[in-house]
């Protein structure tokens, strides 16, 4: 317990990757600038720089990265770790962190006498809010931390939806905070009764000694509750496609992108890291059912919309149904660890290409309503001609969603189909292809309709800013090369996974 | 039955209360004050654990109070974020989440 | 015989809770609230928490409770509640709320033998930090983290209320916190409290380093004592965009921040303080939150700017 006296170096960065982008905020904060983007993509950048170094660190030396704050060692102190799989995603939120704020500079418009205005300034530091809770999430190792980290995210997220001002938008927000809370106090119930058995709070003591007793069970089953609210995962999924449709288009493209999935995150680390082994599989079947349902409902939901923005979020709580699946593929494979299995692979690459995807269509979805003034999919006629690069990263992205090659999203839903074929979990197998069909219809009927004829007497469309439309086809791009990895279990998700080394 | 197994059951009872208030209430002041409800057992669940954590010549385990400690002033953070939330759509003329459509509010006098 | 106590008190939280829930009229609900709020303060002295039933009388009751407070005034007093659900749902949701209830008592009555805790741990590493009170060490040294996050999350918690200010408004100040009916005694009460209460303030602070207190009650009571001044009319609401405003809500998290940092060149670790200078760190780290917290509170309970800023 007595502190030592050496810095782990690659530790050290764990700590930049959370407190960079909190420092940065709080300057904004205090200076009061015009145009605050000139502190926050820097910073932004710096964080890309900390989470790549983080991720070949954690590949090049097959361990995890461990920092122990203040030096103390659990169970009293609080830990922060890279494993494989938290190194990939800090990379990934990090990548489209930066995308993301470089489509939206200049996007909010800042009053001419030089002072500091509303929008720019709650934006730029919500964003900064967002990328620290973002890294809290993936490297805590603390249960108690991580609700704090849960909190960072939910305070961080819900005034972006209500940015703009309007009535619709106040109200997604407030939905959008007594679920989020909601699912906090659940999650906190959960961490209270952990204590209460085992006098500690970090997940890797945890993994050692839980027990599948009555406690540990009502609170696992709490906070997987809660978390399922924060992840919109059916039937808590109605505050999402309001809140995510209302919010500017970079930061929609934030939330469905990153913030809906550090809860399945934690899922994760609760179901494989926390919970007693081996885990009932009755409950994950019903997670599984629950993301069917979602899959199903809300893609045949997302191909009934009248607004893009509104089909987009709904395509969100579909996408995330399919990283609920993942449990029973998981644990019915025969691999000896559930990170060597192909779902787990599955699993994660759909994340990841998800998230690079989703992003890319909120933002070209936001280019286009900006060319065309508005979102009405049957009115977008001549959005092709507008647009031509957004609405290539559309189609792109939509690859990716739909599970076509050369896709990310198609190698992660062939994983997950070897998976469920695997485990002879049929039913999922079939919701994973009915779920990329009804993908294909809502994506290429907004394609369509964007190549139609522009209506007799339509308003001049506007221009749009190079700059951001090469960020949305980056953005796909990086979905798409996801495609070329190989179709089978990947050796550095698993680095550092199944305890401390 | 001792001392905090009876505040244990008592937080129980508080997190059920406040559970039906949050599924019970359409409008969201009374769901903000619920919530508040909830957090107010689950503090006091962390609180019995302190209390039969004590030893080492502490009357309590003080992780678990502090961990309270920063737990309510969260929960008082997001109790302001949500009023201020709920003022805010008063004035922009929206009916609370579940009612019908309104004409706006007046403030009081 | 002081089981009876205890019963007398789960009786009468019970009681206010479920007045809480039932209650048709909110601001009913909401002064049962900050009654069940000031009962839970006894509740934690009884858990022989002093700490912790600070912070609920201080933040718990009395923050939340003034923020529902000014809520509920802003708000119609006889409006459109809303329709209650039908009868159905309000018999699921009873039967929902008694499970989990009866799940979570079965769990406090079985808990594991021996109690698992972390008090011996504490009490170990405390000479390392040279303090007395182990919740503070906790809060700031053990589980530091913890704390700076959440003082980035207040300070979020900020930017998101005064995101709900009209554009036209930004930079002005929140609606004038003045009291409708001029009172004597409230006047009275703004221009004789305000020494003792930062008295008492920097007593907790101060204190709260070997025995109990801490930042959070010290700087609950110093906000306390400016929403009383601004009540009482003896002061205005300062604009959000005050130079001095910004500097005093971000000193707390900055200088906590730049010790963390510090501590790595110190002693090795973000967060953490060589065995001799531990106490005064942590006391001057204590002394910049308690300023910003205050300050952050009053301005939670203020709200967004109402009025266009002044040139």
């Amino acid at each position: 317990m007595i502190p030592a006296q050496v810095t782990a170096p690659d530790g050290l960065l764990l700590i930049l990757a959370l407190f960079l982008p909190a420092v940065s905020l709080l300057a904004i904060f205090v200076l009061g600038l015009r145009r605050p983007e000139r502190i926050a993509l820097p910073t932004l950048a710096g964080g890309l720089v900390v989470a790549l170094i983080v991720a070949l660190q954690v590949g090049h030396s097959g361990q995890a990265a461990t920092y122990r704050l203040g030096g103390w060692l659990p169970p009293l102190g609080i830990t922060l770790r890279a494993d494989g799989l938290s190194a990939a995603l800090i990379a990934m939120a990090a990548l489209i962190l930066f995308v993301v704020a470089i489509y939206a500079r200049g996007n909010f418009g800042s009053e001419p006498d030089g002072a500091e205005s509303r929008q720019p300034m709650v934006f730029w530091t919500l964003l900064l809010g967002l990328a620290t809770a973002l890294n809290t999430v993936f490297l805590a190792q603390d249960l108690f931390s991580l609700f704090v980290a849960l909190e960072l995210l939910t305070f961080s997220a819900v005034p972006l939806v209500s940015l703009e001002g309007s009535r619709e938008t106040l109200r997604a927000a407030l939905r959008y905070l007594l679920f989020a809370l909601s699912g906090s106090v659940l999650y906190l119930i959960g961490v209270a009764l952990l204590y209460g058995a085992y006098g500690t709070l970090d997940i890797a003591s945890l993994h050692q000694v839980t027990r599948a007793d009555r406690a540990t069970s009502i609170a696992l089953g709490l906070m997987i509750a809660g978390l399922m609210a924060k992840a919109a995962l059916f039937p808590l999924h109605l505050w999402l496609p309001p809140a995510h449709a209302g919010a500017p288009a970079p930061a929609s493209a934030v939330l469905s992108a990153l913030v809906v999935k550090a809860p399945f995150f934690l899922i994760l680390r609760l179901w494989f890291d926390v919970a007693p082994q081996p885990q009932p599989a009755i409950a994950g079947t019903m997670l599984a059912a629950l993301g069917a349902v979602s899959i199903l409902v809300c893609s045949v939901l997302a191909l009934r919309q009248a607004r893009l923005k509104l089909m987009v979020a709904y395509s969100t709580v579909a996408q995330v149904g399919y990283l609920f699946l993942v449990f029973p593929l998981v644990m019915g494979s025969e691999a000896a660890v559930p990170w060597a299995s192909i779902g787990w692979t599955g699993g994660v690459l759909q994340l990841v290409s998800h998230a690079f995807a989703k992003a890319s269509m909120f933002l070209a979805a936001g280019l286009i309503a900006q060319a065309m003034g508005h979102d009405r999919i049957d009115d977008l006629g001549g959005a092709a001609q507008a647009v031509p690069i957004s609405l290539a990263a559309f189609a792109l992205a939509g690859l990716s969603l739909m599970g076509l090659p050369p896709a990310g999203g198609f190698v992660a839903k062939v994983m997950l189909l070897t998976a469920a074929v695997a485990t002879s979990n049929w039913w999922i197998a079939v919701t994973i292809l009915a779920g990329g069909l009804l993908a294909a219809g809502y994506v290429f009927r907004v394609i369509g309709k964007s190549f139609a004829e522009p209506a007799k007497g339509a308003p001049p469309r506007n221009a749009v800013a190079r700059s951001s439309e090469l960020a949305v086809l980056s953005l796909a791009a990086v979905a798409l090369m996801l495609g070329f990895l190989p179709l089978q279990p990947f050796a550095y998700l698993a680095i550092g996974q199944g305890g401390l080394p | 039955m001792n001392a905090p197994t009876l505040y244990g059951l008592c937080a129980a009872a508080l997190v059920g209360i406040g559970l039906f208030g949050l599924i019970l209430h359409p409008t969201p002041l009374r769901k903000v004050i619920s919530f508040n409800l909830v957090g107010c057992g689950t503090f006091l669940f962390f609180g019995v654990a302190a209390r039969r954590g004590a030893g080492a010549g502490f009357a309590g385990d003080p992780v678990p109070q502090a961990l309270v400690i920063t737990g309510i002033v969260v929960a008082f953070a997001a109790t302001a974020v949500a009023v201020a939330l709920i003022l805010r759509m008063l004035e922009a003329g929206v009916a609370t989440m579940d009612s019908r459509p309104e004409p706006p509010d007046d403030l009081s006098p | 015989m002081s089981l009876l106590v205890d019963l007398v008190l789960v009786v009468l939280i019970l009681m206010a809770a479920v007045w809480t829930i039932l209650v048709r009229d909110r601001r009913d609900a909401v002064i049962a609230f900050i009654v069940l709020g000031l009962l839970l303060s006894l509740v934690w002295m009884r858990l022989y928490a002093v700490d912790v039933a600070l912070t609920e009388a201080a933040v718990g009751g009395g923050a939340t409770g003034l923020v529902l407070l000014r809520a509920c005034a802003r708000l119609l007093p006889v409006e459109a509640e809303g329709r209650l659900p039908g009868p159905g749902t309000q018999i699921a949701a009873g039967l929902l709320s008694a499970l989990a209830a009866a799940g979570l008592a079965a769990v406090v009555l079985h808990p594991p033998v021996p109690y698992p805790s972390l008090a011996a741990l504490a009490a170990e590493n405390i000479h390392t930090v040279g303090l007395g009170n182990p919740v503070t060490a906790v809060l700031l040294a053990y589980r530091s983290l913890d704390t700076l996050l959440e003082k980035v999350v207040l300070v979020l918690a900020l930017i998101g209320v005064w995101a709900l200010t009209p554009d036209a408004f930004w930079g002005g100040a929140p609606g004038s916190l003045r009291a409708r009916h001029a009172s004597g005694a409230l006047d009275l009460l703004a221009r004789v409290l305000p020494p003792f209460g930062v008295l008492v303030s920097i007593y907790l602070v101060w204190n709260g380093a070997d025995h109990p207190g801490g930042t959070f009650q010290g700087g609950t009571v110093l906000a306390a004592m400016w929403l009383l001044v601004m009540m009482a009319g003896l002061r205005d609401p300062p604009g959000i965009s005050l130079k001095l405003l910004r500097r005093l809500v971000v000193f707390g998290p900055a200088v906590f921040i730049a010790v963390g940092f510090a501590g790595i060149w110190m002693s090795g670790w973000f967060l953490s303080y060589p065995p001799d200078y531990a106490k005064p760190i942590i006391v001057a780290v204590e002394a910049a939150l308690v300023l910003s917290i205050a300050v952050i509170l009053g301005l939670l309970v203020a709200g967004p700017a109402a009025e266009p800023p002044k040139r």
